[in-house]
């Protein structure tokens, strides 16, 4: 990773902002950061502030997103090594005044960029503008750590198809029943294998799953991939009042939720 | 006049009716017939599939030259994954068959777990060569079964469509030959595993601590409900208690209640009364907390929970939640396998979820060897390409579900993080783990 080790040259870097000028340094505030500690796993405008503030002084060459990665943790500690602080990867308030004191933030400019051009980068005018390859889908929030946006979506719909109407934790265990499915040896190993299996579930097979899942169903399914599993270790479920199958009764029981009957 | 004319109209419209329905019906078939083919496709390819795997297991067995033995090993353990796929898209789920599906991870656990070992430093042992035989003689037996239902399938014209209905409706008497062929085939696995008790080869052969070291003895429903009780702020008769049954590993007390459109959540451990899990699910407002003060708070309820020596290292913020990783840690050790999840709503600062399941699952006070490499040697066997920024001791699950000392390296090559774990005792590369995945994504309803 090159995060420069630079020297910071704010002034020269800043007769190269593109288009800044136009939109007049006197315009802004100095200081926009709010006084809380930002760290890692953070989103909002103060990561964009921190993100924008640590590309200007040539530490951060990622994108200005919002989303505090690793990316920026690197920056972070590049910039308070630099600096001669502690290097802890967190942004108090000695480092935000620091980082006010060494370099410049014009808000609206970095937002209006952020959204208007996908790939903007080099905010303060790095010359080495490189063009860049993919521009990323917008998205509305982090991600847990090997599940896109897409899987969970395609989770929350076998959620909200199977389960709605059911209370909060028993959607939960709907979802880790699956997630268990995929870790286990014995179901088909990919979100959509487990969901698509031929008659594995019942919204699958009358069409309910491409309802439009809720907010609920889309929380239940982000907590059971943070691994909250409230049907205790669960492979299969079932609704007493409608299951068909004899087999189904014969499992071993962990425990009861709403309607459904969790088993092993 | 105007009666033939009305006669003529019906007589057109009935036609069209009549074509109209036709044309239906053959449209319906079209799609039942390639719903069919699907099915018949992945049964006809799983039957292959163990035929082929039957033969180059056999194969193995007279192989002499690691050289060739390790490929071997590896394209069996191909064959058992996509004989496993096509399982999985046949109608079955109805229908017990789940125990050939894990004869068949088995297979591939084996193979793997031999593939990949350096077979000329330790070769086959006697227990391995025996296993290997028992599954050469087990995948025979199955091949037969399943080539009997093929044969009866394809002599028969028998239908997919036909089990999938007959599995539906759950008519016990349904005379159906492909059903009770793999019944058959699924009987015959089931005496496997009753056989191998003892072996290496069991059914779910991830790893198992099994709650082992959870401290304290049984706690009653009261004590339960007064715990929960203070740990919700609620009173206890707006509780509502329920009993883990037979199948739990862990035998619980779930306690829930519902007040508004605030919904609480809680499991205690009937052994010790320990908190296993809570979820307190609300509206969340306006964020007035940073993620930083969460985390904060997290710590201070871990502690008031009962968890000592508790270190962060992951969190995340969605939809106003801070999540938080917590793992623990034994004389500066980072211990991963027993980690502690919590969930904080960075409106009022409330906690609105804990799960410490892998907690207390493998928590105990560990024996820590020294390592015998130093940070220097370790160092050495991480990818020259990559920059180390921090590294630390820690306690890891490996590939094979054993935990073992190693050094973890946080490392950066070409603006990707990486985590690497390296054995702290033979130098061995345990893991490494890509983390910037979700470093492409950007939050786009920042206010």
């Amino acid at each position: 990773m090159s995060l420069g080790k630079r020297c910071v040259l704010p002034i020269i870097i800043s007769c190269l902002l593109l288009g800044l000028q136009a939109v007049g340094l006197s315009a802004h505030k100095t200081y926009a950061f709010s006084d809380r500690v930002i760290q890692q796993g953070a989103i909002g405008d103060d990561v964009i502030e921190l993100q924008a503030r640590l590309q200007y002084l040539g530490f951060y060459r990622g994108k200005i997103d919002g989303v505090f990665g690793w990316g920026t943790y690197w920056a972070l500690r590049n910039f308070q090594n630099e600096f001669g602080m502690k290097v802890d990867g967190l942004a108090g308030s000695n480092v935000k005044q620091k980082l006010v004191k060494a370099s410049k933030y014009d808000k609206n400019y970095v937002k209006s960029q952020m959204y208007k051009q996908k790939n903007f980068r080099y905010y303060g005018g790095d010359g080495n503008t490189q063009p860049k390859s993919k521009p990323a889908a917008p998205t509305v929030s982090n991600v847990p750590p090997g599940y896109s946006q897409n899987d969970i979506k395609l989770i929350a719909n076998a959620v909200h198809g199977e389960s709605r109407g059911e209370p909060y934790e028993g959607q939960v265990a709907v979802a880790a029943v699956i997630l268990n499915r995929v870790e286990s040896p014995v179901f088909p190993n990919t979100v959509s294998g487990v969901i698509f299996q031929p008659g594995a579930f019942t919204a699958v097979s009358d069409g309910q799953i491409w309802l439009t899942p809720n907010e609920t169903s889309k929380k239940a399914v982000l907590d059971a991939i943070n691994g909250w599993d409230p049907s205790g270790n669960a492979l299969y479920y079932f609704n007493p009042e409608t299951a068909t199958s004899s087999w189904i009764w014969s499992r071993p029981q962990i425990k009861r939720i709403g309607k459904h009957i969790f088993c092993s | 006049m105007i009666r033939s004319v009305l006669i003529g109209v019906l007589a057109v419209a009935l036609a069209g009716t009549a074509f109209w329905g036709y044309k239906e019906h053959q449209e319906k078939n079209a799609v039942l017939l390639q719903a069919e083919n699907t099915y018949q496709r992945s049964f006809h390819e799983l039957s292959y599939r163990m035929d082929k795997l039957h033969d180059k297991i056999g194969t193995a067995l007279a192989m002499n030259d690691d050289s060739s033995l390790s490929p071997q090993m590896t394209d069996i353990w191909r064959l058992s994954s996509e004989a496993l796929s096509n399982v999985g898209q046949l109608p079955l789920s109805l229908m017990p068959f789940n125990k050939t599906e894990g004869f068949l991870a088995n297979v591939g656990n084996f193979t793997y777990k031999t593939a990949v070992r350096d077979l000329n430093k330790e070769p086959l042992n006697d227990g391995e060569t025996k296993t290997l035989q028992k599954l050469y003689k087990q995948s025979g037996e199955i091949t037969n079964e399943l080539r009997d239902v093929q044969h009866a399938i394809l002599d028969h014209n028998l239908r997919w469509m036909d089990v999938q209905l007959a599995l539906a409706t759950q008519d016990e008497q349904a005379d159906n030959a492909i059903i009770d062929g793999l019944k058959t085939v699924e009987k015959k696995v089931n005496s496997y595993a009753n056989e191998d008790n003892g072996s290496p080869l069991m059914e779910n052969t991830k790893k198992d601590h099994s709650f082992k070291n959870l401290s304290g003895g049984n706690v009653s429903q009261k004590k339960a409900l007064q715990s929960g009780s203070k740990l919700f702020d609620i009173a206890p008769d707006a509780i509502t208690v329920t009993k883990s049954g037979k199948g739990a590993t862990l035998p619980i007390y779930s306690l829930s209640y519902q007040k508004g459109d605030k919904r609480g959540f809680l499991e205690i451990s009937k052994k010790g009364g320990h908190p296993v899990s809570l979820i307190v699910s609300r509206p969340i407002s306006e964020k007035k907390l940073s993620l930083h003060d969460g985390g904060n708070k997290a710590l201070a309820f871990l502690k008031n929970t009962g968890f000592d020596n508790m270190q962060l290292f992951q969190s995340q913020e969605y939809d106003h939640t801070g999540v938080y990783s917590f793992l623990y840690e034994q004389d500066g050790v980072k211990i991963y396998p027993d980690t502690v999840n919590v969930k904080v709503a960075l409106d009022n600062g409330d906690i609105t979820g804990l799960t410490a399941q892998e907690y207390y699952m493998n928590h105990t006070q560990r024996d820590l060897p020294e390592p015998k490499l130093s940070k220097e040697e370790a160092k050495e066997k991480v990818n020259r390409g990559v920059d180390i920024q921090e590294q630390s001791l820690a306690v890891i699950d490996n590939d094979l579900g054993e935990e073992v000392l190693t050094y973890e390296f946080l490392g950066t090559m070409n603006n990707v993080t990486y985590r690497i774990y390296i054995n702290a005792m033979d130098g061995r590369e345990e893991k490494v783990e890509n983390l910037s995945a979700n470093e492409e994504n950007y939050a786009a309803n920042l206010s």
